[in-house]
């Protein structure tokens, strides 16, 4: 009897194990598949995959960025002059315009003689730049020159300002307003609820009776529970035209209005991780000052808050945290601007907004998807400092400095 | 006795498995596509329809590795789609099932009533920033689109910014719903919806794409005479092979009944 009792035992002790190593090793394929599906990016041409540009041979310009190509194409610039080639205007040829020059006959068995056609164009107009398939591309033919495709670099991505990622030929892939606009939305956020926050924790511990607290505790948790994307509804029907109204704004969705419904998202974690540190407070501590005469004002300023300091550090940090990931009330509030925030009130697009709505029709593998990867990694990492310095700041002796 | 039960109903569940279409693509055409095949199923029963979302290039994908029988899609197959078909050793043939008209609008306290193409795109391109430059009061405009998701965002950057790019910065929002609000409730909006979300809330701008010298209305009348501009054809693409398979079903489609859902549910058929 008793053998079997030890072996019950043993069974369990060994499923406790396994389950914590494979949720570990899950957690660790999932860190691993961003950063892998992230890594191609820096691989892959600014001209969009199985395309290539050409121009024709006697033009000087032997390679364009990533901004020039876009510029072209949206007619931005318009003289080769800027671009260091000869005093002309430039051609935009888009590959589906042959199709408007020569009749679909000529283009043989197959369109084997597209790319022959092709060429043609190419050569017969000096200032052209031509956007065209590799699988039908005049290679190798007189009179046509292959735009050099330099690849994506590491500051193309982290310091380009325009994020479009589905510009064409060359999609714009600069998320440095993507960050910014994360921190900002963020950090305003916390501003906003610590000291909101704070003050309901004090409340609660020490000037609450026993009813109101239990009440208000109940209510503060389940606004825990709301679905973000209700919230995200409540901020764009309510929020958004109060902020236009009070701020006499062109628009409500700002990052303000985004900070305004993080903060309200983030209470929740900040006053009930807040006021745990607090009533964790020894009571010999507080009875001690009460006894020195102290008042409980003075008791709450001088003992209590510098005595629980950790805790609420915890708090603060962890409230940011949550804001850092928040996706769809912030998707729905402030207007997906993917534009470097002058102020705070104007709209700003987060990393997480970004990923929800793009990912889902973005073509796996290619440059727009492997760019949204590379942004889960860069928000992976700020959640983890985040989350490392939050494990340092609750890890500190209580007490401290008393 | 109970043994016979489960295997009459596997075998009969493998018959509906084997007769059932699949219809697969564009999320625009979705719900279309489900009403549609919601009352075939009812007119003839035994045959069953399944309807998947995903988008015009899942569908389109999903026809050239063949598992589905007709793909939906809201933009024309492309040149090289066609060509990863032909590899196949197969052709496709394509049906317009309906037309779905794009509407520009802006706030109702807007002045604004009548805009040319070369305004719109000036508008959308961040070249014109002020409803004064288009003969409106001097206020900013707030220029509201879809994400890039969307096959709407792609539809009016081709036909109404000839493949320019939006303005960097434009306020994209994540549904037509969510756009409707936000010109709702911002006075210098503007914005572009399918003609089906119009309402009291907002204003639908006259487009003119002769220089102005006709602007014409967003009705469901003027998309159908195709005199209104911003149309585009919703389109079902199958395999030739399956053609006898899938005929019943189109034949309902264009059928004045199948027609008549149509525009019940918002688009403009296609006769």
């Amino acid at each position: 009897m008793k053998k079997l009792k030890r072996f019950v035992e043993r069974i369990v002790e060994g499923m406790l194990t396994v389950s914590g190593m494979v949720t570990s090793v899950t957690i660790l394929l999932i860190i691993i598949f961003l950063f892998k599906e992230g890594s191609g990016l820096f691989k892959s041409p600014v001209v969009e995959e199985g395309y290539q540009l050409f121009v024709n041979a006697k033009n000087p310009v032997n390679s364009l960025n990533s901004y020039e190509i876009k510029q072209i194409f949206d007619v931005e610039v318009d003289n080769w002059k800027s671009l260091g080639g000869a005093d002309q205007e430039i051609k935009v040829f888009r590959f589906e315009e042959i199709f408007d020059l020569v009749p679909e006959e000529e283009m043989g068995e197959n369109y084997a003689l597209l790319p022959q056609k092709l060429g043609e164009v190419v050569k017969a107009n000096p200032n052209i730049v031509a956007y065209l398939p590799t699988q039908y591309a005049p290679k190798n033919l007189e009179g046509v020159k292959m735009v050099e495709a330099r690849k994506i670099s590491l500051l193309d991505f982290f310091g380009g300002k325009e994020w479009m990622p589905t510009s064409k030929p060359s999609a714009q892939l600069g998320v440095l307003p993507l960050i910014l606009g994360t921190l900002l939305v963020s950090l305003v956020a916390i501003l906003i609820a610590l000291p909101l926050g704070l003050g309901v924790a004090i409340y609660l511990s020490e000037l609450a009776g026993e009813k109101a607290r239990n009440y208000l505790k109940f209510t503060i948790e389940l606004l825990a529970g709301i679905p973000s994307v209700v919230y995200g509804f409540f901020g764009l029907v309510v929020l958004v035209p109060i902020v236009q109204r009070v701020f006499h704004l062109d628009v409500g969705e700002t990052a303000f209005t985004g900070s305004l419904i993080l903060a309200i998202m983030a209470l929740p974690t900040i006053i009930t991780v807040s006021e745990d540190a607090m009533r964790n407070t020894p009571k010999a501590l507080r009875e001690g000052s009460l006894a020195l005469g102290a008042t409980k004002w003075q008791t709450t300023y001088r003992v209590v808050i510098p005595s629980s300091i950790s805790g609420i550090s915890a708090a603060v940090v962890l409230g940011i945290g949550r804001a850092i990931g928040e996706t769809m009330a912030v998707l729905m509030v402030t207007g997906n601007a993917a534009i470097l925030p002058p102020t705070l009130f104007q709209p700003v697009r987060t990393i997480p907004a970004t990923i929800a709505a793009e990912l889902g029709e973005a073509p796996a593998g290619g440059t727009h998807y492997q760019s949204l990867f590379l942004l889960g990694c860069i928000l992976f990492v700020i959640t983890m400092v985040i989350s490392i310095i939050a494990e340092m700041i609750s890890k500190k002796p209580q007490n401290n400095g008393l | 006795m109970k043994k016979l039960l489960i295997i009459a109903t596997i075998l009969l569940s493998i018959q509906i498995l084997g007769t059932a279409q699949v219809i697969k693509g564009s999320d625009t055409m979705l719900p279309l596509s489900q009403k549609l095949a919601e009352q075939y199923m009812k007119a003839n029963k035994g045959k069953s329809v399944t309807v998947n979302g995903g988008g015009s290039g899942v569908g389109l994908a999903a026809l050239v590795d063949n598992t589905t029988d007709i793909a939906m899609a809201s933009r024309r197959m492309k040149f090289t789609e066609k060509q990863k078909l032909q590899e196949t050793g197969r052709t496709s043939k394509e049906v317009v099932v309906a037309y779905d008209a794009l509407a520009v609008v802006v706030n109702p306290a807007n002045k604004v009533t009548n805009l040319t193409r070369e305004q719109l795109e000036g508008i959308f391109t961040g070249k014109i920033t002020n409803w004064k430059q288009v003969g409106g009061d001097d206020m900013k405009i707030v220029v509201y689109s879809r994400e890039t998701s969307s096959g709407t965002y792609e539809f009016f950057k081709e036909h109404v910014l000839k493949n320019k790019n939006y303005m960097n910065g434009i306020m994209s929002m994540p549904a037509t719903g969510a756009i409707m609000q936000s010109v709702a409730q911002t006075k210098g909006a503007i914005a572009y919806v399918g003609m089906a979300y119009l309402n009291k809330n907002v204003k639908a701008i006259h487009v003119s794409y002769d220089k102005g010298k006709t602007y014409v209305e967003p009705t469901v009348a003027n998309a159908k005479n195709k005199t209104y501009p911003i149309v585009r054809p919703l389109y079902y693409y199958y395999d030739l092979k399956v053609e006898k398979k899938v005929k019943p079903y189109l034949d309902f489609v264009l059928s004045a009944e199948g027609q008549a859902i149509v525009s019940k549910v918002g688009y403009i058929p296609v006769k």
